[in-house]
């Protein structure tokens, strides 16, 4: 067998490999000498190879076959094997594996030997690898060692104390008398594992927590013999004496402080005296402040003192190296809940650092950026916002896009404004933001009816010149199809002038059509929009029709089954067409995640003062937010109109039906009460509770005169704090002579238990002539009050 | 506390790597690579802090060496930059202007070393002269148990 190298050698051997291969190759042999090294057992040259070992291992080879091997050298006498041994068992054995269990005696007997070195291996080993089985085993040991040994070794049992109540937490009460008496060390080093200890006793014990509250003042007068102190070489820190221990206390004093007012006014000077005289000019004076900046807000001080420390964090900000600019702007985006006009001051400098090279600072800006934004600058926000989403590196991008869309949702003067900007984050990062950004920019753009004209020209512009950006096309498409005669009238007051004809409001469509840039979703709406141009144009009808058609053979099935029934809209239902083509009515605003069928009808929150009538039927429909489906159904089935429809369409919720269902469920004990009676038309409701605060309502109407009453719609209103939710009628026709009646229910939410009032409006036509009237009702029938007799 | 500490080349070598809670040898390496990506591809003048998944990593740069920890949300990242320079401080003392060389063929030594600055992921001294003369007195102890005249390497 080849003479064994020693390890330099060996190093150098393997550094001097110019392939992997020949690495592998050397790596290999070396060993295989290894392992017989171990096969022979002792002889002197067991730590050679186990130090050969660990370095492969380093190199990323597997070095499992050492773990025996470790086990043995940490048994052995001599102290230069036991430093291998405990070095390999804390590289290669960790708690998954099995012999990690096999070093517990031989650590027990190491730590009462008599060389402090050997027990300290001991216990570096423990506090690094320890588990749970083998720290029970010996935590009686460590809480000897704590109490009566030199400080080289208290130091390092305390830390090891801390592993044992982090991997077993039943043991903290083993640990807190010593924990206590430790704190009146003179070592630094005891002193520092101490107070670790103590305030990962305090983490995990609400009760110790309490009972080390009595050592505020001791950690009080230790932190101010360190912050007053004179010069000290040994633990002396570019100024700071022991900036390390400083920092510890100042976070144990944090946990102490927290929400309690004894202790935080305890503390209150030192802070105070810490944050005055505190260096900062290096980075160990600055990690003090940072520590200290972190205290002041986290425990009940005083007003000045906060001041105080958001000053400190505002000097930060200005301060030219970026690691502090950074960990300022992280402390202040947790204060910027809470002491939000003392962040603004600095909203002039954060926002400089969204211009800063580094992406951790930037990310850090945008994030603090997003959280100053208030109606007051809300302009002045956005327009940099605005500036920075144009050259922000990429993994930011959809981050402000979102950022941006909730602050100007939330504090846009204009609807103009928010139209302008929500286009501009489009137009510049269409491709990172969230897939509900079109429905809520199409509903927004619904609701801003006086500026259709202008929305629909601003984005017709933006199409032409380029088509990449797909919500920015989608909803692009979707204006030019519904408005797209306000588009070919070519005056607009806000814009200047463009004529545009008819022929290029349809290239412009087809080009979207054709480009393979255009992905499915963004073709459909291409082909909804030529379709509804339809109605709305007046020369190229034909030339629409022939676009339609030659989709009818499209392989993608959406769009083949929207061409076919838009074909048959030409062909068998050309009557309809005007109709069913119709613009779109204004849409409701939905909290995000409903989708078409989600939720049973939609609970209507009055947002003024007096109560709003509230819509009934149809419009109730969760507006669905693939506003193109609203088309295809308003394509194919009976035509969407402001007006309730009786016959509601067959995705009208099914859940509604559901309701309905329950709603019809009447306890028919309950009394009906007449409430109104004009021109032969009566209406009577009823009334049972379904819970505590809930009513159901039921109107019925029925009619006495000759004619048949059609057209029949109920509004209702009621106070502000109750919630209204009306279930589709049975029908709107009311027959003559009481041959039949229409029903429809209110369900009524209470929660303030305020009396129950309602106003309901009705509006009908009979013989041709056009009634409306109001009824109030102030007083429900006492049945309302009394429990319901369900027959469920 | 501290969960891990790497050291690392420019290229990419892994010279030191301590870790302080139990991890798989997958979970280990993966650890490295892609932390190690993260800091390689940082530009010279920036930030020494990163977020990563739910740690933080503060690294610095010291000649061809990059010195790379991660740490717990309740820790100070100062503070640890300057425990990363007292360790740099402690090396240099006990080699002798130290460089990379030095800890890749002594990389037991760089380990004792640490193991007397730092256990569990916490300070246990903060004395630069105390750790010194510990190591020196450790070393003495080895070199009589060995009855090396030699410098004590293995």
């Amino acid at each position: 067998m080849s003479p064994s190298v020693r390890l330099q050698e060996m190093i150098r051997v393997i550094r001097s490999a110019r392939t992997q291969g020949e690495e592998r190759g050397i790596i290999q042999r070396e060993c295989a000498d290894i392992r017989a090294q171990f096969r022979q057992g002792d002889n002197g040259e067991r730590s050679h190879s186990l130090a050969k070992l660990l370095y492969v291992h380093m190199l990323g080879y597997p070095a499992h076959f050492g773990q025996m091997e470790c086990v043995r050298l940490i048994a052995s006498p001599r102290y230069s094997e036991k430093r291998v041994g405990y070095l390999g068992a804390m590289m290669l054995l960790d708690e998954k594996q099995d012999a990690s269990l096999l070093i517990t005696n031989s650590i027990k007997n190491d730590l009462s030997h008599s060389s402090q070195f050997v027990q300290s291996l001991a216990l570096c080993t423990l506090a690094c690898m320890g588990s749970a089985e083998m720290c029970r085993d010996l935590a009686t040991e460590i809480e000897r060692l704590l109490r009566a040994s030199q400080s080289y070794i208290k130091k390092k049992a305390t830390l090891c104390a801390v592993h044992i109540i982090r991997k077993v937490p039943e043991l903290t009460e083993l640990f807190t008398p010593s924990a206590r008496t430790l704190l009146s060390e003179k070592n630094h080093g005891v002193l520092h594992g101490a107070v670790v200890l103590i305030t990962e006793l305090c983490e995990r014990n609400p009760d110790t927590l309490d009972q080390f509250r009595k050592a505020v003042p001791e950690l009080v007068q230790i932190m101010k013999g360190l912050v007053t102190s004179s010069y000290s070489p040994e633990h002396n820190v570019a100024g700071i004496s022991d900036p390390f221990l400083q920092v510890r206390i100042l976070r144990l004093l944090r946990i102490l402080g927290h929400k309690n007012d004894t202790a935080s006014d305890a503390m209150n000077d030192l802070l105070a005296q810490v944050a005055t005289n505190t260096d900062s000019s290096k980075t160990a004076g600055s990690a003090v402040l940072y520590e200290t900046v972190l205290t002041i807000m986290d425990i009940n001080s005083e007003s000045g003192l906060r001041v105080l420390a958001v000053n400190i964090l505002g000097r930060f900000l200005l301060n030219n190296d970026r690691n502090i600019r950074y960990i300022s702007m992280t402390s202040l985006q947790k204060i910027v809940q809470t002491d939000h006009n003392a962040v603004q001051r600095h909203r002039g400098t954060i926002v400089d650092c969204l211009k800063d090279q580094d992406t951790s600072v930037k990310r850090r800006a945008l994030e603090l950026s997003l959280a100053l934004v208030s109606a007051v600058n809300i302009r002045s926000m956005m327009k940099e916002l605005l500036i920075f989403l144009s050259v922000c590196p990429p993994e930011l991008r959809s981050q402000t896009a979102s950022g941006i869309f909730n602050a100007a949702e939330r504090y846009s003067p204009s609807k103009r404004w928010h139209i302008d900007t929500i286009l501009h984050v489009l137009t510049t990062a269409g491709g990172d933001v969230r897939d509900e950004t079109v429905p809520n920019l199409i509903q927004l753009i619904t609701t801003a009816s006086e500026l259709h004209c202008y929305t629909v020209h601003k984005l017709y512009r933006a199409l032409v010149k380029d088509i990449a950006q797909q919500p920015l096309v989608q909803v692009a498409c979707w204006c030019i199809g519904e408005y797209g005669d306000l588009l070919l009238k070519g005056e607009c007051e806000e814009i200047e002038p463009v004529q545009v004809t008819e022929d290029d409001v349809l290239d412009a469509l087809e080009t979207v059509l054709q480009s393979h840039m255009t992905s499915p979703a963004t073709r459909g709406f291409a082909l909804t929009a030529t379709m509804k141009l339809s109605t709305r144009i007046t020369d190229n009808v034909d030339r629409i029709r022939s676009i339609v058609s030659i989709y009818g053979s499209c392989i993608d099935l959406e769009l083949q089954q929207r061409a076919v029934e838009y074909n048959a809209l030409f062909k068998k239902y050309d009557h309809m067409r005007a109709a069913v083509l119709e613009r779109m009515p204004v849409m409701d605003k939905n909290s995000p995640g409903h989708t078409n069928g989600d939720t049973p009808g939609e609970i209507k929150e009055p947002d003024t003062s007096k109560p709003k009538p509230v819509e009934a039927g149809l419009l109730i429909e969760p507006a669905s937010q693939v506003c193109d489906l609203l088309d295809l159904l308003g394509g194919t089935d009976t035509p969407l109109q402001p007006s309730p429809a009786p016959t509601s369409t067959p995705t009208a919720t099914s859940s509604a039906d559901l309701l309905d269902l329950l709603g019809g469920l009447e306890p028919t004990p309950v009394p009906s009460v007449s409430v109104y009676e004009k021109n032969g038309l009566s209406l009577k409701i009823q009334c049972d509770k379904q819970t505590e605060t809930e009513v159901t309502v039921t109107l019925t109407a029925s009619n006495s005169t000759q004619n048949d009453i059609t057209n029949f719609t109920l509004q209702a209103a009621v106070p502000k704090s109750v919630q209204l939710q009306m279930k589709a009628p049975s029908g709107n026709v009311i027959p003559a002579h009481g041959l039949g009646q229409v029903t429809q229910t209110v369900l009524l939410n209470n929660p303030n238990k305020v009396s129950l009032k309602m106003r309901v409006r009705v509006a009908y036509s009979n013989q041709g002539a056009i009634h409306q009237d109001t009824v109030q009702i102030d007083s429900f029938p006492s049945a309302a009050c009394q429990p319901s007799v369900s027959p469920l | 506390m501290m969960r891990f500490l790497l050291l690392f080349s420019r290229q990419g070598k892994l010279r030191l790597q301590k870790w302080f809670t139990a991890l798989s040898d997958r979970d280990k390496k993966k650890i490295i690579r892609d932390v190690t990506q993260m800091v390689l591809v940082r530009p010279p003048k920036s930030c020494n802090f990163l977020q990563w998944r739910d740690l933080k990593i503060v690294y610095r740069r010291y000649a061809s060496l990059y010195f790379c920890c991660g740490l717990e949300q309740g820790d100070n990242e100062l503070l640890t930059l300057e425990l990363l320079h007292r360790y740099v401080e402690l090396l240099d003392q006990y080699f002798g202007n130290v460089c990379e060389l030095d800890i890749i063929f002594n990389f037991e030594k760089a380990y004792f070393i640490l193991d007397e600055f730092i256990i569990g992921g916490e300070v246990q001294e903060t004395s630069k002269a105390s750790v010194a003369k510990s190591m020196e007195e450790a070393d003495s102890l080895q070199e009589t148990m060995e009855e090396y005249v030699n410098k004590p390497t293995y």
